[in-house]
């Protein structure tokens, strides 16, 4: 038990003191000189011991300070309805089935073209340089039109959001795939020869399971670049729910702290989703008898 | 041509790779037959293409030239009629199946029932020491125990051509010595045909009812030695003359493949 606090949990909150206190010292440096030009504008003087309290409490201060971040969280989860527009949770719900929607199809696609790749020269040939290529392309550039376009044929709402989602998380678990679905050493592949296995045994006593480590790393980036590309679907679109509305609107409208509550939730959502499928992964080693 | 009771029959077996270097002759010239119950040690330096003969029987390897049998059929063939157990260097068990999973494999893969797999893998567990294991995964094995868990997962279906390739090359010489004698005792309870590649002249000799002595530079058979000592060796007949006096030719043999320059 002493050893958990000293291992795991002092040097975690070491960290996050020392980020509090840097957060502090940017939060008096950056808001102060709006509370200076307030005050020169009302033709007083103030000194530093009155600005400070005051870079702490603004309506939209340049930074927030943490705790009216936690605040306005706390506002929008717990004391707001979750069917009320102005409650994160809704929100963060709109995001969240895009981005499983979007993390599943990605996964299902990858897993396909991965598959495909090990076992057709042909697509090894022609297929990896594309997969590749895709990626290079900034998605955000790409979002609005796959939207747009989507629109115009009459396919909108989470869709869309879905398949960006999608482009971008199906990469990892390609890449990922083909490594893990050739992982398997020769001398098993050979094994296998010798018994005379057809394509499918081979692909499922061997090749499949021997891809299972590959496929759950991949995953943990997945479904957290499916987050990104979900929001990310959400921002240039003027779509009015969802995490990547509330980055937008927080931002027309100088909602620093609208902004940032959103951004918490976000990588709350990401922490979540990651941990889900560490667990995943933990489980299904433990299941193979990975050596502990 | 053959007579039936040949299990392999080879006749002027040559095997080429291309390389970029030009070709390489891993085999050339080899003839030889192996009869029903023989158990043939294939010994010589690296390089003198006795694991590519293996590999050849097995169909893992193709021969460019001469011609081989396999039970009177082409390896391919006999590899479809699963004709043979193939022993690698390594264990070469699946990580995430245990023991007994191991040793149901080909039997998953040939199609018997989940009875009979139930009883093959009780009686192989028995046959290699390895009962009470069966739920145990690999790495919680020694070295020895896997190679063994190995050599039970060849045995379990109806092959009887056991082929092994350096089997007990990795592990140390006690480990080696007391998996030899389960081996002749394995060899004597089946009465399998056993093809072994080894490096070891003592390995040889104690093992084998013929000793296959091989050069290389080309690969090639330089001697065929037929072992005079009893079906029934303890381990002690290593101290004997008779031993000594084989394990002498071997090394005879060796030398005049000039194996022991470089």
């Amino acid at each position: 038990m002493t050893s958990l606090l000293r291992d795991r949990i002092l040097p975690v909150l070491t960290v996050i003191a020392a980020i509090l206190v840097i957060w502090h010292v940017f939060v008096i440096y950056l808001n102060a000189p709006f509370v200076r030009d307030q005050a020169a504008r009302a033709g007083t003087t103030v000194t530093l011991s009155e600005i400070i309290p005051q870079t702490f409490n603004q309506e939209r201060p340049i930074l927030p300070a943490p705790h009216q971040i936690i605040a306005e969280l706390w506002d929008t989860t717990v004391a707001k309805p979750v069917t009320s527009k102005r409650s994160l949770v809704y929100h963060a719900w709109i995001t969240l089935s895009a981005t499983l929607m979007g993390f599943g199809m990605g996964t299902v696609l990858g897993i396909a073209l991965a598959v495909g790749i090990v076992h057709n020269r042909a697509m090894d040939k022609s297929l990896m340089p594309w997969v590749i290529a895709s990626q290079t392309i900034p998605i955000l550039a790409v979002a609005p039109m796959i939207i747009v376009v989507l629109n115009s044929i009459g396919i909108s709402g989470l869709l869309p959001k879905a398949l960006i989602s999608t482009y971008l998380s199906f990469f990892p678990v390609v890449v990922g795939m083909v490594k893990g679905l050739r992982s398997p050493d020769t001398l098993l592949i050979d094994l296998m020869h010798t018994y005379n296995a057809s394509n499918s045994q081979t692909f499922w006593k061997l090749r499949w399971p021997a891809a299972m480590p590959y496929l759950f790393t991949s995953l943990k980036v997945a479904i957290a670049i499916s987050l990104v590309g979900a929001i990310v679907g959400e921002l240039p679109t003027g779509a009015v729910a969802g995490l990547g509305a509330r980055l937008l609107s927080g931002s027309y409208y100088g909602q620093t702290i609208q902004i940032w509550a959103a951004l918490f939730m976000a990588a709350g959502l990401a922490a979540v989703l990651v941990s889900i499928v560490g667990a995943a992964h933990g489980l299904v080693l433990k299941r193979m008898g990975v050596k502990p | 041509m053959n007579s039936p009771a040949s299990v392999v029959s080879a006749r002027d077996l040559g095997l080429t790779f291309e390389t970029g270097d030009g070709p390489v002759h891993a085999l050339t010239g080899v003839n030889l037959d192996i009869k029903k119950g023989d158990f043939v040690s294939f010994i010589g330096p690296s390089g003198c293409g006795k694991t590519t003969f293996l590999r050849v029987i097995a169909d893992l390897e193709k021969h460019t030239s001469g011609s081989i049998e396999i039970n009177g059929m082409t390896p391919e063939n006999a590899r479809l009629a699963r004709a043979y157990g193939y022993v690698f260097q390594a264990a070469a068990l699946y990580p995430w199946r245990t023991i007994e999973k191991n040793i149901a494999l080909p039997l998953e893969i040939m199609g018997y029932s989940a009875d009979e797999q139930k009883k093959r893998i009780a009686a192989m567990l028995d046959l290699v020491n390895l009962a009470g294991f069966g739920k145990k995964y690999p790495w919680q094995l020694s070295g020895g125990m896997q190679q063994r868990a190995s050599i039970a997962r060849a045995l379990a279906f109806d092959a009887d051509l056991l082929l092994m390739d350096e089997p007990f090359g990795a592990l140390d010489e006690i480990v080696r010595d007391h998996l030899n004698e389960q081996l002749l005792k394995l060899w004597d309870k089946t009465n399998k045909t056993i093809c072994f590649v080894t490096h070891s002249i003592p390995e040889a000799v104690y093992l084998s009812t013929r000793i296959v002595v091989m050069s290389p530079r080309p690969g090639r058979v330089t001697d065929v030695i037929e072992s005079t000592l009893p079906r029934d060796r303890p381990l002690e007949i290593r101290d004997t003359p008779e031993f000594l006096e084989i394990a002498h030719r071997v090394r005879e043999g060796l030398k005049a493949g000039h194996s022991y320059e470089e």
